[in-house]
């Protein structure tokens, strides 16, 4: 659209998934008459003579020649349309009209307004009963959202913030965190074709005072505000966002279950080392949640027993190359790795990016490294360009050690320990702030 | 008679959004440089070349030059590879016209 607006015509190509997505974005960029044209099939895995024969075909959607409609997308007189494109406006009213809770609990659901579990409605009261989890006002602007690049920002308040913090059931004390999270300009309801969720991961004294599980079920349903704080993160992050539709502003392919709720404690009590937000520059007693884009995969392992070593390259070579783990470690499991000798996160960080290692042709041969990691490797990012260069059975590092991270959490009933694929890019959002 | 409620609608604000006009095209694309965009999802490098093969067969005096985002960094999530702007600014440069593909 940028060449658009610069004088230069384009047309995009697209898979026929897209066709309803991609109308959606030229519309609220203002230009819905954006040409596009569409392959018969997705082209990942597709060979160059496949491809080929792609472009002899009909494009699926307009039912015509796929290189006429790309041609024609090209040339020829603009319609008034085409000229004037769209303009609009949106209103979100601070109320909805009154109704019956039966009506009301209706348009939630018709609307794609929850997680299709069941919700609390935000009354006047109970919303102004969360507000009092802060002393910030109701109409201050607290950050924007959007599913993905391309989509229009959407901009939000305190007040709607503690709309969707009622929804999930959440308590007022818990706001502050809930604000942080929406601070945070990392949305829970991202539209990749990967599925990612995000994951957060509370620090500090915030978590005693708010009664969070750092122990036992720490991951599970089993603590009233690890569940709701996680619950709200997802819910004000489709409803601030402008949606999480599929078909239009939701694209993940599987969707994941981490999307429900992914909110838990460090358990900095029983941890043998530094917390996470002290490893990232807060104070111990500083009160953060910092945010994973990720929760694709998940391995597992228990205890640092003799074949420690083999098991945990077993699992690690296991992960996805593009996404580095985040290591969750029971305090006992942590304790074991501190008598192999790893006395601090860091040391296990660079044991796991050392270790991590696949030949190069199994390292390329995933189409996300080739969407996410080739770019940069051909404008000479290092490690990637040096990867790019390996000979196909040369061993290379799949993880940079700042991509992979450690926290403990867990309530020492045995020594588990889980590698999630979460990516961290230094976004530790103060909780303080938001008091 | 059931009690009816006021509840907060959950929504947050979207922007307003203002019509852009669409480029002015040409007649013809021929005699001309159309740029074939590589925007970075995998297999689309082969996807522009076959393309680029298909036009030089087909209109043999279209020029076309594949293009891919050369100065971004670092991957991130808000941000697509085809946003780069020195690619933008070779296009916007002497570019008749540019095919992006494939995907958003």
């Amino acid at each position: 659209m940028a060449l658009e607006t610069a004088g230069v015509p384009t047309i995009s190509v697209h898979a026929p998934i897209f066709d309803g997505v991609a109308r959606s974005v030229a519309r609220a960029n203002g230009m819905p008459t954006l040409r596009q044209a569409f392959v018969p099939q997705t082209i990942m895995g597709r060979s160059p003579a496949e491809l080929r024969a792609f472009l002899e075909r009909n494009d699926p959607v307009s039912n015509r020649p796929l290189m006429q409609e790309v041609i024609g997308g090209l040339t020829g007189a603009l319609t008034e349309e085409d000229l004037k494109g769209v303009s609009f406006e949106r209103a979100t009213p601070r109320l909805l009209e009154p109704d019956t809770e039966e009506h009301l609990r209706e348009l939630f659901i018709k609307n794609r307004w929850t997680d299709y579990l069941p919700i609390v409605l935000p009354t006047e009261e109970r919303v102004a009963q969360m507000l009092t989890g802060t002393s910030h006002p109701p109409d201050e602007v607290v950050g924007r959202l959007r599913p993905t690049s391309g989509r229009e920002y959407w901009e939000f308040t305190v007040e709607k913030v503690a709309v969707n913090a009622v929804m999930a059931g959440a308590r007022p004390e818990y706001l502050a965190v809930i604000l942080a999270l929406a601070a945070s300009g990392m949305s829970a309801r991202s539209s990749s074709t990967t599925s990612f969720a995000t994951l957060s991961v509370v620090n500090g004294p915030i978590r005693r005072e708010i009664g969070m599980n750092t122990a036992i079920g720490a991951l599970g349903p089993y603590n009233h505000a690890n569940a709701t704080i996680g619950r709200a993160y997802g819910l004000l992050s489709q409803n601030l966002q402008g949606g999480s539709v599929p078909g239009d502003t939701y694209m993940g392919s599987l969707g994941n279950w981490y999307a429900y709720s992914a909110t838990f404690p460090e358990n900095e009590e029983r941890s043998p080392w530094e917390p996470f937000h002290v490893q990232h520059g807060f104070k111990s007693d500083d009160s953060t949640v910092s945010t994973f884009l990720g929760g694709w995969y998940t391995q597992a392992g228990f205890g640092t027993r003799d074949t420690w070593a083999q098991r945990l390259i077993h699992l690690l070579t296991a992960c996805e190359p593009y996404l580095a783990p985040l290591l969750v470690l029971d305090p006992l499991a942590a304790r074991g790795f501190v008598e192999r000798g790893f006395d601090t996160k860091k040391k296990l960080i660079e044991w796991c990016a050392e270790n991590a290692r696949l030949t190069a042709r199994e390292y390329w041969d995933n189409p996300w490294t080739q969407t996410l990691i080739r770019p940069l490797a051909l404008t000479g990012v290092e490690p990637y360009a040096t990867h790019l260069k390996a000979g196909a059975d040369e061993l290379v590092r799949m993880f940079r050690q700042q991509d992979i991270n450690v926290v403990v959490a867990g309530g020492e009933t045995t020594s588990a320990w889980k590698l999630i694929g979460a990516s961290y890019r230094g976004n530790t959002v103060s909780i303080d702030a938001w008091r | 008679m059931h009690q009816r409620l006021t509840v907060h609608d959950p929504r947050g604000y979207p922007p307003k959004v203002t019509g852009k006009r669409l480029a002015a095209r040409k007649e013809t694309l021929e005699g001309k440089l159309i740029y074939l965009v590589d925007c970075l999802f995998d297999n689309s490098d082969v996807f522009m070349a076959q393309m680029q093969q298909w036009l030089t067969e087909n209109h043999p005096s279209v020029h076309t030059q594949i293009v891919q985002p050369s100065s971004l960094r670092e991957f991130t999530p808000s941000k697509s590879w085809a946003d780069d702007p020195e690619m933008l600014a070779r296009i916007r440069a002497d570019g008749d016209g540019a095919i992006l593909g494939v995907g958003l």
